[in-house]
């Protein structure tokens, strides 16, 4: 290893790079103090870039820690944060389920541990693209969930997650996620922000005594998570879990205006981000990378047009229903796109029901039609946006609902089968 | 060896206080107590799912006086070395303090280290990560009602061996030497100073030191409270429970066990199982059978020891 210096200077510059190494960067650029990391396609290249900044001394007093599962991981990471240190680590699919069991003590903890979700399928059988079953499975962790959808927004959504995990009035673990190998390896131009700037954006580091909840401090012993009677606290320490996830919300927002103040980048209103609403008949919600070349299909449409616009869905926990609430009250009819399921459900889309749930007993907001769509990675080309979009307009117009409905669900580019 | 005086002498100080709620001669209880005269006040304990994790009190009481987490029951290994890296980097960004002399101890017990432990253990012990483990040993999970771990030994019932366990126990601490950490140490809870100098010389170690602890358990074992240190103690004078230390990966015969090289020296292990419970099921053919074992088992330590001595 080389010896680290005191003041690796990171100058803003534009690299072209995959999406994994955006976030190995933006864990560089947040001076994260301990990393303990396990291999996983597609998210294996994040780790791989970090290994070679702390290797080549970028990284200086940062401690790497090559665990044997990712279990391990996340409670080694856990370890870390409690002891008052800013902490990552990346995996996805099956590395996410080995860890499920530890997440919960990351939330029930209150730590700031920021994860990042290059999301793929679940086996069997195996399969390695993108799909965001994966996070989404761990809706009820107690974990913020953020979706990127750019490669920009990978290092953007993971600076901004930390000083939104941070806040006193938050300290909850979040995951930034992406499509597997349609972000984490494909490569775009992303700019690397200038360290000051970086370090005036982010809270300071930890200071010796860490965190103001929870600490490993011989001066001031005290000890974590004991057994606890059901007549004690256990309920109302859950009550505050889910009162700090619905408060984050407003930190969020403040956290994409200060975001866009400093970098210059607008990220909506940082739970949401509407695109071309304004007069549209129809909408879409969704969310990751397909809302990037969906964006790409309403300004084709648009041009022909057709009054369609969209919104990204960037963060699922917490879940931002005043914002839904408001969009379905513009136009009568949203689509929603989900590249995840949850089987046996209202809509066997997760993102779908929620959507649903929070329009429930609201009067005057739009109808929902649920959609599934790209499955484990399965190709959505902007044509097929571009069918979605005009078939909601067709929806709108003749109550005519498209063929091959799933109990009230599109699932959308299914092969035939036979 | 430590006298009995300076060791009391140096540790009048209590870490885990009393009020805690362990059985009445509960071994781990013992063994927690003289870790922690050994180590000191700048130690951090993750304690994995296990008796131990519940004895320290019901929220809000708590028994030990120093950094303490509980922690899920796999996860004591990775988790303690969390901690080390963090107290690592933390006397990078505030050098001179204390970080820097922070003993990372993991508390667990056999299930833990033997069972669903196992993984995470032997992670920690090839990255060689800077941590003291310790297995506190009751020979089974008692926590959630005495069930079989592999670390119960041939022949003792549980409520999931109800006719005897058939299997015999795992050898951990050997399984622990071969991933070549730098110190591994048994203990009995009969033998305070002898554990307390084990501590000690852990802490003085860098790397992985695993420390593996008889620890007795009344209701578990079908023994009375106040026999709870004669009963280990009978383990190590039948030369059932071997007090030893691998150093770098040469063996150490600890004081109470060297000299039951000699055979004639072991009192007949039927002295150890007879007086506990949960061996009432053992035959007399099986006896004699785990006498045999015992017996094979201290030749090969005789030819270990003669093998290192020529090696010199
Ligand atoms: C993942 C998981 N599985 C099972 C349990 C239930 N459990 C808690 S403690 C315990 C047994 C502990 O045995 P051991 O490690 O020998 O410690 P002891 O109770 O004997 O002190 C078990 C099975 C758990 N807490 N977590
Ligand atoms: S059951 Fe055994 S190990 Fe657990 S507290 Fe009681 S004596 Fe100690
Ligand atoms: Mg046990």
């Amino acid at each position: 290893m080389v010896e680290a210096t005191n003041d690796f200077v990171q100058e803003k510059e534009t690299i072209v790079i995959k999406g994994n190494v955006s976030a190995a960067y933006a864990a560089k650029s947040a001076r994260v103090q301990v990393i303990s990391a396990y291999p996983i396609t597609p998210q294996t290249t994040v780790v791989e870039k970090l290994s070679e900044f702390v290797d080549n001394g970028l990284m200086p007093g940062t401690q790497y820690i090559k665990v044997e599962s990712e279990h391990s991981v996340m409670a080694s990471i856990i370890a870390a944060s409690k002891a008052g240190t800013r902490t990552f680590t990346a995996t996805a699919g099956q590395g996410l389920f080995y860890m499920f069991e530890m997440l919960h003590w990351a939330s029930g903890s209150r730590l700031p541990i920021v994860t990042t979700i290059a999301s793929r399928g679940a086996a069997p059988p195996w399969n390695i693209w993108a799909d965001f079953t994966d996070v989404i499975s761990c809706r009820d962790t107690g974990w913020m969930t953020a979706f990127c959808a750019t490669h920009q927004e990978i290092y953007d959504e993971i600076l901004m997650s930390y000083k939104i995990c941070e806040d006193s009035d938050v300290l909850l673990p979040k995951f930034v996620a992406y499509g597997g190998f349609i972000l984490s390896h494909t490569s775009k131009p992303v700019i690397i922000e200038d360290q000051d700037l970086v370090d005036s954006f982010l809270p300071p580091l930890p200071d010796e005594k860490g965190w103001p909840h929870i600490w490993f401090d011989p001066e001031r012993p005290l000890m974590f998570g004991n057994l606890i009677m059901p007549s004690g606290f256990y309920y109302e320490f859950r009550m505050k879990i889910h009162d700090a996830m619905v408060r984050a919300k407003e930190k969020i927002k403040r956290v994409a205006k200060d975001f866009e103040k400093i970098f210059g980048r607008n990220y909506g209103n940082g739970l949401t981000q509407e695109y071309k609403m304004d007069g549209a008949d129809v909408g879409m919600v969704i969310y990751g990378d397909l809302a990037l070349q969906m964006e790409q299909a309403v300004d084709d449409l648009r041009e022909e047009g057709y009054k369609v616009g969209m919104i990204k869905l960037r963060h699922l926990r917490p879940f931002p229903v005043e914002d839904i609430i408001e969009i379905a009250k513009k136009v009568p009819l949203l689509g929603v796109v989900d590249r995840a399921t949850a089987f046996g459900s209202p809509t066997g889309g997760p993102v779908s029901c929620e959507v649903k749930t929070a329009l429930h007993e609201v009067k005057g907001t739009a109808r929902i039609l649920p959609m599934i769509n790209g499955l484990g990675g399965r190709e959505v080309t902007l044509e097929q946006q571009k069918v979605q979009l005009k078939m909601l307009i067709k929806l709108n117009e003749t109550g005519e609902l498209p063929k091959d409905m799933l109990y009230g669900t599109l699932w959308d580019g299914l092969l035939e089968v036979k | 060896m430590v006298k009995l005086k300076e060791a009391l002498e140096s540790c009048l100080e209590e870490f885990f206080l009393p009020g805690n709620s362990c059985c009445a001669g509960c071994g781990l209880e013992i063994a927690l107590r003289w870790a922690m005269k050994a180590l000191g006040p700048n130690t951090a304990l993750v304690s994995p799912a296990s008796c131990l994790n519940v004895v320290v009190g019901l929220w809000p009481k708590t028994a030990p006086n120093f950094p303490f987490t509980n922690m899920a029951f796999a996860a004591a290994a990775a988790a303690a070395t969390g901690m080390s890296a963090a107290f690592k980097t933390k006397d990078y960004r505030f050098p001179g303090k204390v970080w820097g002399e922070m003993t990372t101890l993991v508390f667990a017990g056999d299930g833990g280290t033997t069972d669903i432990g196992i993984q995470g253990l032997s992670g920690a012990a090839e990255r060689n990560s800077d941590f003291i483990y310790c297995c506190y040993d009751n020979e089974a999970y008692m926590n959630t009602g005495i069930q079989r771990s592999s670390s119960t030994p041939h022949g003792a019932i549980t409520t999931t061996t109800t006719l005897g366990k058939e299997r015999y126990k795992k050898n951990l601490p050997r399984i622990m030497a071969a991933h070549e950490i730098p110190y591994v140490a048994t203990c009995s809870v009969s033998e305070p100073l002898d554990l307390y100098e084990k501590f000690k010389k852990a802490k003085s170690i860098e790397g992985c030191k695993y420390i593996h602890i008889l620890a007795s358990c009344p209701p578990g074992w079908g023994i009375a409270s106040e026999d709870s240190i004669e009963i280990p103690r009978l383990a190590v004078k039948t030369g059932s429970w071997i007090l030893y230390e691998i150093e770098n990966g040469e063996l150490t015969l600890s004081k109470k066990s060297k000299p039951l090289l000699d055979p004639t020296k072991r009192a007949p292990l039927i002295e150890y199982l007879s007086r506990q419970k949960r061996f009432s099921k053992i035959s007399e053919k099986v006896l004699i059978e785990l006498q045999e074992r015992l017996d094979l088992q201290w030749s090969k330590i005789a030819d270990e020891l003669s093998c290192q001595e020529n090696h010199h």
